[in-house]
């Protein structure tokens, strides 16, 4: 594990910044955070030397836009996140650990998400001290993971009325064809429930870029979201 | 939570009066007529006819075989798409949903006894009438220009043939000359289309023809996506466009077909090309069926219908409605709560509270697009904006490009969700 030991220490941008390196622990417990990494650590290197393996390398994570790296085949997805311009700030790390599909429906980070908000801490401190300017990188930003991609299960458990789902989803099919292909906008039929939704809803709280989807889905109230996740998930 | 039609009468304040409308009881089915088969008309045609499941009988009156949608238009003249991939036919309407599609014209309605009169001589009964002719041209609205002058100067405002004569005016132009536009004042279909169009004529005359010049006559003070149009203007374009607008007397022109020239606030030039757009009003069979109001024929946006007639629902460029702009999306967007408003009346389908949207995307040069878009929803008074955005000025490339492709994505959506 390249990210122990040495690779750590001659990280260049951390020599003389014992500073910024006390303030990037305290998003977290960096320590901590380095034995959670084990868990991202069949997939990503980090560290002096890091090369992508299953995943990109995450030097230099923080504050870049998503997807960035010429060399690594990325997912469809999570290039259109970046093309609509997310970035890697503090929030949107932590929404895409607690949950990757919520932010990015086809990432093909294969990952369920650290769902304790305590490890995403820790896990984060840790990836900050390898991005070059630590000191940079807000602490807590005014609105800094104030918007929660986790759902509360009643939320999740509502069950979709397929007929309103049926009306609700003419405004869709405007832009979203039933049964066609990816042609600049993503299919939406046969998606597992808890996709549609968690991903209408991170529209919703605008944690997902798009202005178009972050309109759309921003006067759907739950019920609504939970039809159209059981109309769309039905068809095909 | 399971929703159903108390829970919407309980809640929907809007909903109640449409649904007061009676039920069609008697022999044989109810029957729908639509006319005009474009955004607005042919999407109505297709939700009532797939909705209703052969409950209601839906018949589709439209005198072309094949509609050429105006939307991506103006990027078949800045050499984006060619012009087939515009075209469309109502196979599939009369085929996979039984829809009686008539080729012919509407020339009279006669409200009392509820029928439509067509130019081919038939009459055709209905229960609910829907009309979506798009626009017309205001007659003398811009001095010296009249539809016998269309071929020297073209609107190129419905598309099809005109369309194909603009562009060859502007590839038969010579080396540094002029292209004038005379833009229309407000309401318009598709406000940010002129300008559009702008940038796609400056697109090939840049690759063809760089020293020619483009002159825009515009009434208005603004327009829609302005900054972003200029913006990219003098990005793409610098020094080729020159926008004259209504503060330097842009709304004081006239033109001469025949000379070929246009006199701005009384300035004469000579011209190459000249595109008039002229002021809109509701497509004629609006006027003939005597439910027009200062051009335009006013409708409660709760069910689109007319606010003279209860049994005539208006769609698209014709109707006004309030805040939506007159769009393609919008009148597909109406269609849709026109189509579940029919079918409740003449059924005992749902009624669901009125949702409206718009997005409009606009071509500036090659990969570079924007957008804008907006939700709505039916108030008493009119259809009210709710939320919308923008695209920004300085955005990357990047975005830009994905924008346009968006665009694309929703050509073929759009246009499968109107013809099936
Ligand atoms: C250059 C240009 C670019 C545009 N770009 C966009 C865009 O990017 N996005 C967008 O959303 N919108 C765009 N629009 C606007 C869009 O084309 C219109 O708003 C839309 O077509 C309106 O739909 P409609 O149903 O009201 O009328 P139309 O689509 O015009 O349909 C009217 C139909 O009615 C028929 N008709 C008329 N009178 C009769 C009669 N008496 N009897 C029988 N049939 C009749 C006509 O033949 C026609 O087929 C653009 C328009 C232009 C001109
Ligand atoms: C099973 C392999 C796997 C595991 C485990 C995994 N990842 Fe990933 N990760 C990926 C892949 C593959 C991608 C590329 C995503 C795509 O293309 O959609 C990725 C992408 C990322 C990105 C975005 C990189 C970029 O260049 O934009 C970050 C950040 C990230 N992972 C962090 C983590 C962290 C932190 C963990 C552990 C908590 C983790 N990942 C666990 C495979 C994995
Ligand atoms: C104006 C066009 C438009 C309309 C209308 C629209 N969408 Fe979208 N939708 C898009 C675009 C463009 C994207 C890709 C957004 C992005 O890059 O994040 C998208 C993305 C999505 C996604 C995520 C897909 C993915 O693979 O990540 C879902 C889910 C979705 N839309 C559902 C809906 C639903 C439900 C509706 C109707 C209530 C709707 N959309 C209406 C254009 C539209």
């Amino acid at each position: 594990m390249r990210w122990l030991g040495a690779a750590f220490l001659g990280w260049g941008a951390l020599i003389g910044a014992a500073r910024a390196e006390e303030e990037a622990t305290r998003i977290g417990d960096a320590e901590r955070g380095a034995e959670i990494f084990a868990k991202c650590a069949g997939c990503h290197e980090i560290g002096q030397g890091a090369v992508h393996r299953v995943g990109p390398h995450l030097n230099g994570i923080f504050d870049r836009k998503v997807a960035q790296f010429h060399d690594f085949r990325y997912s469809e997805s999570i290039e259109r996140a970046r093309r609509d311009g997310m970035v890697w700030d503090l929030e949107h790390l932590d929404a895409y650990l607690e949950n990757p599909k919520a932010l990015v429906s086809g990432t093909r980070m294969n990952f369920p998400g650290l769902k304790e908000q305590r490890d995403r801490n820790d896990v984060l401190a840790f990836l900050r001290q390898f991005s070059a300017s630590p000191q940079d990188i807000p602490e807590a930003a005014p609105t800094a993971r104030k918007r929660e991609v986790e759902l509360a299960p009643e939320v999740l458990a509502i069950i979709g009325d397929h007929e309103y789902g049926a009306y609700l989803s003419t405004e869709c099919t405007t832009c979203h064809q039933i049964g066609g292909d990816y042609d600049g906008i993503p299919v939406i039929t046969g998606w597992p429930s808890e996709d549609f939704v968690v991903a209408m809803h991170a529209y919703k709280r605008q944690i997902r870029p798009h202005p178009v989807m972050q309109m759309m889905a921003g006067r759907l109230s739950d019920e609504e979201i939970a039809a159209l996740a059981a109309y769309f998930g039905a068809l095909e | 939570m399971t929703l159903n039609r108390r829970t919407f009468l309980g809640t929907g304040v809007a909903v109640a009066a449409a649904l007061q409308a009676p039920m069609v009881l008697g022999a044989g089915k109810p029957r729908v007529v639509v006319i005009g088969g474009g955004a607005g008309g042919a999407t109505a045609a297709r939700y009532i006819a797939k909705g209703s499941q052969g409950a209601i009988d839906v018949t589709l009156v439209e005198p072309t075989r094949t509609y050429y949608t105006c939307f991506f238009s103006n990027l078949y003249l800045g050499g984006f798409r060619e012009m087939p991939s515009l075209a469309h036919s109502y196979g599939k309407l009369a085929g996979n949903y039984g829809i009686n599609v008539v080729h012919d014209w509407a020339v009279g309605i006669d409200r009392d006894a509820r029928t439509v009169t067509l130019a081919g001589g038939g009459t055709l009964p209905y229960d609910r009438l829907i009309l979506s002719p798009g626009i017309d041209f205001v007659e003398g609205a811009v001095e010296g220009w009249g539809l016998a002058a269309q071929n020297r100067m073209p609107h190129a405002y419905k598309a099809g043939s005109q369309t194909e004569l603009l562009k060859s005016q502007i590839e038969a132009m010579p080396e540094g000359g002029t292209f004038a536009m005379v833009a229309p004042p407000n309401p318009f279909r598709c406000p940010p289309g002129p300008y559009e169009r702008v940038s796609m004529v400056a697109h090939i005359l840049k690759e063809r023809n760089p020293t020619a010049k483009i002159v825009v006559a515009d009434p208005k003070t603004n327009f829609s996506k302005m900054a972003l149009f200029q913006e990219g203007w003098a990005k793409h374009y610098n020094g080729m466009i020159d926008w004259i607008g209504g503060d330097f007397g842009g709304g004081n022109v006239s033109v001469d077909p025949d000379a070929m020239t246009v006199t701005i606030d009384g300035e004469q030039i000579k011209v190459d090309v000249c595109n008039v757009i002229p002021a809109m009003k509701a497509g004629r069979i609006c006027e003939l069926a005597g439910i027009t109001d200062d051009n335009w024929v006013p409708v409660d946006g709760r069910t689109m219908q007319s606010r003279m007639d209860q049994n005539i629902h208006v769609l698209g460029d014709a109707s006004a409605q309030g805040d939506m702009p007159k769009s393609g999306f919008s009148a597909n967007s109406q269609a849709k709560v026109a189509a579940m408003a029919v079918q409740a009346a003449l059924t005992d389908a749902k009624l669901f509270p009125a949702k409206f949207s718009n997005t409009c995307w606009s071509l500036i040069a090659a990969n570079d697009g924007v957008k804008v878009g907006a939700t709505y929803e039916a108030t008493e008074d009119k259809i009210a904006k709710v939320d919308g955005f923008i695209s920004q000025t300085g955005e990357d490339a990047e975005l830009r490009q994905a924008t346009y492709e968006e665009s694309i994505g929703w050509y073929a959506g759009i246009t499968s969700d109107m013809f099936g």
